[in-house]
């Protein structure tokens, strides 16, 4: 669906401005977040290693090589799911939080263990919808759950701030009345829209290659994830590449674009 | 494909408008269900075997619901009864 992509994506952003950020791989037995930001030989020690005290967490923090502000914590990939309690992963946060100034926690699929923890202690969450319909079903799933088995629900503090983000959006084919459109999706998840991710070639080339697609600063997939990031920090910034792009002749014959 | 398949396929691939209408059905279902207190689905298996031992019903014969406003709840019990 583009969880790992765009955790990838939205925390190489927020560094990219300068911010201190971290980026937290919660998919324990299966974890690829190390693979998309090309430091998959770096990992030594992993977020449950620094939950059970086996290691400090400045041993298992991969520095970026490429964003100087930013740090990736591995999931690990033997342990059992349950070895994320709350009470453990609240400590490795609260321990962040006094580096960091953006915690980005990059959720497992479904509504399992790994999943509710990702997103327990979340002040705003981003849920990942592709315009499919078990996608957005699933996503409105995950919006009941962050309302009510989040710490902020379970406080009956303010709920946790939503954003809509649509990848593997293809507006030729919105126009022709075979995939749901932005509109659509919106109306029925009824949560604000942080942006729209084109379908793009270049997101599998950028994946192949341990690019987080922000990276790829001259594609359509990285700018709209660059305005995304800037809507998130605040920023009012039109919506892009929504539309689809009447080809001309030249481009049409030699399929380019 | 034939000549004639071109036209027909085109039919079909306007699918967008379906997906939309189940989505909106299917998740104004279970946003419904999901406000629902925990102990519903017993709570009517228990009231089935209640009446079963009077009348014969199906399943979908007890129906229970909560309905919630600011001041107070309503639990809502509908049974159909079989004709005779």
């Amino acid at each position: 669906m583009g969880k790992t992509t765009t955790s990838a994506s939205i925390s190489t952003g927020l560094a990219k401005l300068g911010h201190k950020t971290v980026v937290i791989d919660f998919d324990v037995g299966l974890r690829n977040l190390d693979l998309i930001m090309n430091c998959e030989r770096r990992v030594v020690y992993d977020f449950v290693n620094v939950i059970q005290g086996e290691a400090s967490l400045n041993q298992a923090l991969i520095k970026d090589k490429r964003v100087e502000t930013l740090y990736i914590l591995p999931a690990s990939q033997t342990r059992e799911k349950e070895a994320l309690t709350k009470e453990g992963v609240e400590k490795v946060i609260n321990e962040l939080s006094e580096r960091f100034d953006y915690i980005v926690c990059d959720s497992p699929a479904g509504i399992e263990h790994g999943a509710l923890m990702a997103l327990y202690y979340a002040d705003e969450a981003i849920v990942v919808t592709n315009p499919e319909v078990s996608s957005v079903r699933d996503s409105d799933r995950i919006l009941g759950i962050l309302q009510s088995k989040s710490r902020r629900a379970e406080m009956g503090q303010d709920p946790v701030k939503e954003h809509l983000l649509l990848t593997r959006y293809n507006p030729d084919r919105v126009e022709k009345g075979e995939m749901l459109s932005v509109a659509d999706v919106e109306e029925i998840l009824a949560i604000p829209l942080l942006g729209v991710i084109p379908e793009s070639q270049i997101v599998l080339n950028a994946s192949n290659q341990g690019v987080p697609v922000i990276l790829e600063e001259e594609s359509d997939a990285g700018q709209a994830y660059e305005d995304a990031v800037a809507r998130l920090l605040g920023e009012e910034r039109e919506h892009r590449f929504m539309s689809s792009q009447k080809k001309g002749f030249f481009s049409r014959m030699f399929k380019g674009g | 494909m034939s000549f004639l398949d071109y036209f027909k396929s085109k039919k079909n691939t306007r699918t967008a408008s379906v997906a939309k209408e189940r989505l909106q059905i299917i998740v104004a279902h279970e946003r419904g269900q999901r406000d629902q207190p925990d102990y519903l689905p017993q709570l009517q298996q228990e009231l089935l075997a209640v009446i079963r031992k009077y009348v014969q019903i199906s399943d979908d014969m007890v129906q229970v619901e909560v309905d919630r406003t600011d001041s107070h709840s309503v639990l809502e019990l509908n049974v159909t009864l079989p004709e005779h």
